[in-house]
């Protein structure tokens, strides 16, 4: 098997730097598991591992400092049977934490390799997130007030699979770098090794510092029983094979005829859980029933199941053009949430407005007509006044007909739900009409 | 034929779909998020991917990886979003990687109001670039145009290999409207163009006479390299200032030279009008409304509604404003596009008016100023 690094390109790291190694003993562990080039993808990050992706001659794709996890999730999730490996450093890891993290939850195929050379060697040697405590480095005392992250304890605890630590200078460094890349899943390699460039400068750090320091910190082994469970390209696969297809959007044929001609608003005032928003879609439906044009917008509070909960409606036999209420045809007023959000409307109702309110829901003065219905006194339920409120309007034949109104329940609603709408909404009907 | 009731968000999904979406990434964000809920609806049955992102910036990386692997992708996001966007924006405009993103608008600045409507973001879409290259942006009157527009969003993004921004607004995204699917007229599907298996390959290599280099994916048999770096055609590193200034050049002409390819616009013309309403987005309607009000009065007034927002249409807009002796520009901010007329039509009276309180623009208001000026 032949070397993966470009022959064109050779490495220019500084002299001494771990990177350079590292490179090796990834190339060794691609030519060792028979890896062809064009099934590897090197991603790299910002920075001195930034690099890898040039002195390979794989696919490469190198983009924007600690957002190189989220490249590679979406190559793998395009491309399930790539080699997809990710070169960052202490840098990237913290600039990308929520990345490093959520790649850990998901357990994508990818091998993340940390370069970990505690500092950032590229601008000037400034601490990184893993950078000791009494290190000397280029961000002056900032470093002591920060403590270093061990990625492996918060990789195993954000529930990656694979988390291991090594050393550069580690006889075993190539099998460590195989078994990551041939584990099914997510796997994390925190790879320590020297900046000769920057750190070593002002720090003691030797390969035998480096071993015994490893050699002190927790176990890892438990997070490859714990972590255990199916890929995630795989399980979203499987996952999505027990899906339906959806169904294509419905088509309204015309079946009933309009009760006036031209541009009719409707606004629905009510509170949250008044089924005013369903309301406003059967209004839109029966429209469309009848070939009108219809639009309906809604407002309501962030926060549900309390507040107000306002539609506005707009049916037209011509195309819609502006969208906003202007002078509407009819108001049907539920709860004071609703009326409280247009006051200033209400007070300037034309005569021609028609207004159905409930009994006890408070309106500003003015001019327009009003129908008044006791819902309570029907022992009609709350989140069926606005249903009911249209059969009323169907009933004087403004807006809507009784004809439309069903063929919007038939539309909305299942088979089930539309006999018990319908009994309720006659039912209601014809007790109201006895009044 | 028969009327289906659709709102704006829905409609961009549908129309990804009928362009041949394959892959999304999201992020819950009001008003967009009924993007991601329908995207999440159909494409995972369809053996597409849907991704929820741990953020904006994760959203759309997923795509540009998955974008450069062939695939074709859409993100949708609002103001806050958009602006976490940014550095991955300036990436796929300089690395050349297609992408619908859609930016469903509300109003700013910063998490503003998130049930509120705006047009506030419309200069930002275009310089929110580190390098201030162009982009298009395509702006979206009602349903169908959210429909029309995403499709055309994804050809354009697979023509000319760069970021296509649908510039909505929460007015025309969160309504529900109703649309005649079968009565559209649906723009071809195009594919970005591959490299031929015959001829030599370069990753950013471009034929003679084309601008847009042909694409390979990565993980075919060739290998592919994409970098955010400062590249040569090769798509490694370069510091050659020839070099550079060809690259940049190119991916300014890209855009800037076709736009008559991609200048979409309606318009309403008044015979005897002496003045030019220029409109876009959801506040395109209460202008129409507002020009057919004073249709018989003494002020007659035409009605221009841009759907290509950038790069500035320029030629098709000094054409049509070339018989009126004034100008009227409404939109829902306080002055970003006006801007760019006043730049243009420097012999015209531009009368502007502009408006962010999270309320549409009436059409009382335009016909007002067309009256009064």
């Amino acid at each position: 098997m032949d070397s993966l690094l470009n022959s064109n390109r050779p490495p220019v790291f500084c002299p001494g730097c771990s990177h350079e190694q590292v490179l090796h003993a990834l190339d060794k562990a691609l030519m060792g598991m028979g890896l062809a080039a064009k099934d590897v993808v090197i991603v790299s990050d910002i920075g001195c591992s930034g690099l890898f992706d040039t002195f390979f001659n794989t696919h490469a794709f190198h983009g924007l400092h600690g957002r190189a996890l989220t490249y590679a999730t979406g190559i793998k999730m395009a491309r399930p049977d790539l080699k997809v490996i990710v070169t960052m450093g202490d840098g990237g890891l913290g600039i990308g934490g929520a990345h490093v993290l959520s790649s850990c939850r998901r357990n994508i195929d990818l091998t993340l390799l940390v370069l970990n050379n505690f500092n950032y060697g590229m601008t000037g040697g400034q601490c990184s997130s893993t950078t000791p405590q009494d290190a000397q480095v280029g961000s002056g005392f900032l470093n002591k007030l920060e403590k270093p992250l061990d990625i492996c304890q918060v990789a195993g605890a954000a529930g990656a699979p694979y988390v291991a630590r090594i050393s550069t200078y580690d006889k075993e460094l190539v099998e460590g770098l195989e078994s990551a890349i041939a584990f099914d899943g997510f796997s994390l390699v925190d790879i320590w090794g020297i900046c000769p460039g920057r750190y070593t400068r002002r720090n003691k750090i030797t390969p035998k510092n480096i071993e015994n320091d490893l050699a002190k910190l927790p176990d890892l082994g438990a997070y490859k029983i714990s972590n255990a469970r199916e890929e995630y390209g795989r399980a979203y696969r499987q996952e999505a094979a027990k899906l339906l297809p959806s169904g294509k959007p419905v088509r309204i044929e015309t079946s009933c005829i309009a009760p006036q001609p031209g541009r009719l608003e409707v606004v629905v005032l009510g509170s949250a859980g008044q089924r005013i928003i369903t309301a406003g879609e059967l209004l839109c439906l029966a429209g469309a029933a009848a070939g009108c044009h219809a639009a309906q917008k809604s407002d309501y509070p962030i926060t549900v199941m309390r507040g107000h909960s306002v539609s506005d409606i707009i049916l037209s036999d011509t195309e819609i053009e502006y969208t906003g209420i202007g002078n509407p045809a009819v108001v049907i007023a539920l709860a004071p949430e609703g009326v409280n959000r247009r006051k200033k409307m209400l007070t300037y109702l034309s005569p021609q407005t028609l207004v159905i309110k409930a009994s006890g829901v408070e309106l500003p003065p003015c001019q327009a007509s009003i129908i008044e219905v006791d819902f309570k006194a029907e022992k009609i339920k709350s989140q069926d006044w606005a249903l009911v409120a249209l059969a009323v309007l169907a009933q004087q034949n403004t807006v809507l007909t009784m004809d439309m109104l069903k063929a919007a329940l038939q539309l909305r609603f299942n088979a089930g739900q539309y006999e018990t709408a319908i009994a309720m909404v006659e039912k209601a009907v014809v007790s109201l009409c006895r009044k | 034929m028969g009327l289906t009731l659709m709102e704006g968000n829905e409609a961009i999904s549908w129309g990804a779909m009928a362009a041949g979406c394959n892959f999304f990434a999201g992020y819950p964000i009001t008003p967009a998020t009924t993007i991601y809920n329908t995207m999440l609806n159909l494409l995972p049955p369809q053996g597409g991917v849907c991704l929820q992102g741990e953020d904006e910036i994760a959203s759309i990386g997923f795509c540009l990886g998955a974008a450069m692997s062939g695939m074709k992708t859409m993100t949708a996001t609002s103001g806050p979003g958009i602006s976490l966007y940014s550095e991955q924006i300036s990436f796929a405009i300089g690395s050349e990687i297609p992408i619908v993103i859609v930016d469903v608008q509300r109003l700013g600045p910063s998490t503003g109001s998130a049930t509120k409507g705006a047009d506030g973001d419309i200069q930002f879409l275009q310089w929110s670039n580190t390098g201030g290259l162009p982009v298009i942006v395509l702006a979206p009157v009602d349903v169908k145009d959210c429909y029309l527009l995403t499709m055309q969003a994804f050809n354009l993004a697979e023509q000319y290999r760069c970021p296509v921004f649908i510039a909505a607004n929460k007015e025309v995204s969160m309504t529900r409207e109703t649309i005649d699917l079968d009565g559209l007229n649906l723009p071809q599907k195009i594919d970005r163009r591959t490299a031929a298996v015959d001829q030599s390959f370069l990753p950013f290599g471009v034929q003679d006479g084309e601008l847009v280099p042909d694409f390979l994916p990565i993980g075919g048999d060739r290998l592919v390299r994409q970098t955010s770096s400062t590249h040569g055609a090769d798509g490694y590193i370069t510091t050659a200032p020839d070099q550079i200034a060809k690259m940049q050049q190119r991916l300014d002409d890209k855009l800037k030279k076709n736009i008559s390819a991609f200048t979409y616009y309606d318009e309403y013309l008044v015979s005897g009008a002496d003045t030019l309403v220029i409109a876009y987005g959801v506040t395109a309607r209460a202008a129409m409304t507002a020009v057919k009000r004073v249709q018989q009065s003494k002020t007659k007034a035409s009605l221009l509604i841009l759907k290509t927002l950038w790069p500035v249409p320029e030629q098709l807009i000094l054409e049509k404003a070339a018989p009126y002796q004034r100008v009227v520009m409404a939109e829902m901010n306080l002055g970003q596009y006006v801007r760019e007329l006043q730049r243009l039509l420097t012999d015209k009276k531009i009368d502007f008016l502009g408006q962010m309180d999270g309320e549409l623009i009436k059409p009382g208001q335009i016909q007002e100023v067309i009256q009064n000026g």
